[in-house]
């Protein structure tokens, strides 16, 4: 079981402005369709609020305004990825979310270097299969550095 | 995971001796702080004696020996005490609170799963020595009685008499009576034990009169013991007779029969008992006033002996866990009833509405309940502290009392595990940076003796904690230099501060003020941990003091964190909730009505001048409509400086579920947490401490 593991690896995928992108589906907890979300004031310009979520408070970050894309505004289509690290819980707001797929591990390369994007910061990798390409989002990034900023923002 | 019925039962025993042991542990603490100021009060050895007591025999019969070892020879020490063997001292009263503190270490380990085993050898040693040094010729003989007394697996239990008792006992022989102690064993196949205990007594009284019973009258009538009892009888007749009468009660297996003589009894009481008592009083008028005083003293001894059979009141031990399984069910149902309440509200049917507002009010009433069972007196978290004040004050060579005021004022569960820390920092920077030594305070002109004052009240929806201390109070110099060196504050900053703002410096991280660093208080971290503790509890500290007056450390604390009455307010799109414990009350407030003083905008409210706050511009709301000419305004306070929030209308009050906005968004301007309407969206709850300054 561990050696499928090794050589495979399931991922979410979504889409973000045409392009797609994923996310391995054990950082995922759920999806969700855009409910209705209370903005918090004086956070992050991509935090766009909290919504509730069967009883539970979860913060949603806008994804495409987290890489510096264009914001746009909702349609049918867009979902709400509810990811979580460790003991963080919080939703990404993402164009659409409408596959799962497997893929070896060894066609996972690393990101091209890209000086300049904001977007390549958060990427783990890229993997293609067929003729997609896949961007691999590393969560462990998108989250983290929020929480320093923000202490920043306590000390000063 | 299913789990044996036997494993189950002896887990469920577990818990109970773990609670109880701690209850006895923290019994012999209280007392023997309680005799160190009263060394020649023997009352108190026997208070502690008998909580020893009855922890030996538990751990014994939980197999826990080398508790039960140490216990024993603790006791072995107290009984030497009480019977004027050995001249009690602090440097004893030293080594048994080590003995206890081992013991509390034995119990602690037992608790977390551990197996209760320590090397006492050493404690056991010292308590041997103490023993021994004074009068080794008795003592070894003292011990033997005590280990056949004390052991409860044994089949023949000997009842502990106290002085009333041993009074009695006295005196009935001085007039003819002979004193039996007579075990009855009943057949394991019994099925109405009471009534059997019941029939023994019954003979028992008219043979002669049952001066005690183990275990107490009470536990027999409720069954609460296995399948034998002790009773001790006062009689005319011969030992034999008596067997043979209580023999003919059926389903009785066994009857054993001892005759105690006075030797016996001094054995495990020594008091001079003569000197006590007036002689020429009738025994029959004694006997009956005495009774009632050794019942009361029986039934006192029932609410510490109690090792194996549970109390008689009506209490049960809930695990903490459930409550907290409660609680969280009663918060899904707290919010469904706000949904409720807004269907009906839209609906508008008539049947509906009546059964909401049944509902609601049920609901109400099951949340006062589910929030009382919560409360726990802060006595829980006090009752460490006169062991804690104890040492320090020895370890520091000062002299401090403590003193505890209002112990039973009750706080939710959650802060009182919050709690702890933070009080005993503050504690321990009292005693530490607060009291002076003995010398410094005589020279001042005080007592030599500094005072340290813990007390906490209920006012309104908070319970205050304060600590106050007599000692050399803050220095306003000491505090600004070292907050300017630390760059905490500038020095033009400082010269326009009060000095209680100056006080609370000593909260900023990094602070310590103390000349000479200690190990007690001066880690370098400290109270502003404190600060940010309080403060996650939704509550806040501050600082009096007069220097060399002393200092008070006030801490205000919500009673409760989790359902709290906030009033909805509606601001554009978007709502907001403001807890009713910051609201003074609301107004409308003409436009024109507004003044302006230094570029703020303030009201005259009832004579005062408000600032007011629009939430609007603080909270960015994006703008949708036009204001018209009135303003909504919520009147808040912290302490005693007010301000007014201005929003654009008022939905109502409503009972909310106070929730975090995740690990996520911490720290986030002016707001405490969120909470689920009834219609499923989140509102966000206005911190008002955090909007006044």
């Amino acid at each position: 079981m561990t050696e499928a593991i090794a050589s495979e690896i399931k991922l979410i995928v979504f889409q973000l402005n045409t392009k797609e992108y994923a996310i391995p589906v054990n950082q995922v907890r759920s999806i969700e369709k855009v409910e209705h979300i209370t903005r918090v004031p004086h956070t992050d310009k991509f935090v766009k609020g909290v919504l509730n979520l069967r009883g539970v408070i979860t913060p949603i970050i806008d994804l495409r305004s987290r890489f510096g894309l264009e914001e746009s505004s909702y349609s049918d289509s867009t979902r709400v990825i509810i990811v979580g690290l460790n003991e963080l819980e919080v939703g990404f707001i993402v164009d659409l979310a409408n596959d799962v797929i497997d893929i070896p591990v060894n066609s996972i390369e690393p990101p091209p270097e890209v000086v300049g994007v904001k977007e390549a910061e958060y990427i783990n990798g890229v993997a293609k299969v067929g003729k997609r390409l896949l961007i691999l989002i590393d969560l462990e990034k998108i989250l983290k550095i929020e929480e320093r900023s923000s202490l920043q923002g306590i000390e000063g | 995971m299913p789990r044996g019925a036997g494993l189950m039962d002896m887990n469920q025993y577990l818990e109970v001796f773990i609670e109880e042991s701690k209850e006895h542990l923290q019994a012999c603490n209280e007392q023997l702080l309680e005799l160190e100021k009263n060394p020649e009060d023997f009352t108190i050895v026997n208070e502690i004696f008998r909580s020893a007591h009855t922890l030996k025999g538990m751990s014994a019969t939980m197999g826990y020996e080398d508790l039960a070892k140490l216990t024993h020879q603790m006791e072995n020490v107290l009984d030497a005490i009480r019977n004027h063997k050995i001249k009690f001292n602090p440097e004893i009263l030293d080594v048994v609170f080590l003995a206890v503190d081992d013991l509390e270490a034995m119990v602690q380990s037992i608790a977390e799963g551990g197996d209760g085993k320590r090397d006492v050898s050493d404690v056991v040693e010292k308590l041997l020595l103490i023993e021994k040094g004074e009068n080794p010729s008795q003592t070894s003989a003292k011990s033997e009685v005590a280990a056949t007394i004390a052991d409860p697996v044994q089949k023949n239990i000997k009842s502990v008499y106290d002085e009333f008792e041993l009074t009695v006992l006295q005196q009935s022989k001085e007039q003819g009576f002979e004193t039996y102690e007579i075990t009855v064993s009943l057949r394991e196949d019994c099925l109405l034990k009471a009534a059997r205990v019941f029939m023994v007594f019954e003979i028992l009284e008219k043979v002669g009169e049952v001066i005690k019973s183990t275990p107490s009258v009470e536990q027999l009538e409720e069954e609460q013991f296995d399948r034998e009892f002790t009773v001790t009888v006062i009689s005319k007749e011969i030992k034999d007779d008596i067997q043979k009468k209580v023999m003919k009660v059926s389903e009785v297996d066994s009857v054993e029969v001892n005759l105690l003589t006075m030797e016996d009894l001094r054995q495990s009481e020594n008091e001079p008992i003569e000197d006590k008592l007036p002689n020429n009083v009738h025994i029959p008028e004694k006997e009956i006033q005495e009774n009632s005083e050794s019942k009361k003293l029986e039934e006192k001894k029932a609410a510490t002996s109690s090792s194996s059979s549970k109390q008689s009141s009506k209490t049960i031990r809930v695990n903490i866990d459930r409550l907290d399984i409660l609680m969280n069910l009663f918060e899904e149902l707290v919010i469904d009833r706000g949904r409720l309440e807004q269907i009906s509200r839209d609906l508008n049917n008539q049947e509906l509405h009546e059964t909401v507002e049944r509902m609601t009010r049920v609901s109400g009433d099951l949340q006062n309940i589910i929030l009382n069972m919560r409360m726990v007196p802060v006595e829980t978290v006090f009752n460490r502290f006169p062991r804690m004040v104890r040492q320090l004050a020895r370890d520091l060579n000062k002299q401090i009392n403590l003193e505890i005021i209002g112990a039973e004022t009750e706080l939710d569960r959650t802060v009182i595990d919050e709690i702890g820390d933070p009080l005993v920092h503050l504690i321990r920077n009292a005693l530490d940076h607060g009291i002076e030594t003995p010398e410094i305070r005589k020279a001042n002109g005080k007592s030599e003796e500094g005072t340290v004052i813990l007390k906490a009240y209920h006012s309104g929806n908070h319970v205050f904690i304060e600590i106050e201390d007599d000692g050399a109070g803050i220095s306003r110099e000491k505090v600004l230099a070292k907050a300017i060196k630390n760059g905490i504050v500038t020095e033009q900053s400082a010269a326009s501060m009060s000095d209680k703002q100056v006080f609370e410096l000593i909260l900023a991280s990094g602070f310590s003020t103390a000349e000479k660093i200690s190990d007690v208080s001066g880690r370098g971290v400290g109270l502003d941990v404190v600060k940010s503790t309080i403060e996650s509890l939704g509550g806040s500290i501050t600082i009096d003091s007069t220097h060399g007056n002393g200092s008070i450390f006030s801490i205000q604390l919500p009673l409760t964190l989790s359902i709290i009455s906030v009033m909805l307010t509606e601001i554009q799109k978007e709502k907001y909730a403001i807890p009713l414990s910051s609201i003074i009350e609301t107004a409308i407030v003409k436009k024109s009505d507004i003044l302006n003083a230094h570029n703020q905008r303030v009201i005259d409210f009832r004579g005062k001048v408000v600032p007011l706050l629009f939430l609007k511009e603080i909270f960015d709301v994006p703008v949708f409509e036009e204001e018209d000419e009135f303003y909504s305004v919520v009147i808040v306070r912290k302490g005693d400086k007010m301000a007014g929030l201005v929003v654009d209308s008022f939905i109502g009050q409503q009972e909310v579920v106070l929730k975090s906005l995740g690990n996520y968004l911490t720290n986030v301007f002016a707001i405490s947490g969120a909470t689920i309407l009834g219609d499923g969206q989140v509102a966000l709850i206005v911190d008002c401490n955090a909007l006044i300054k």
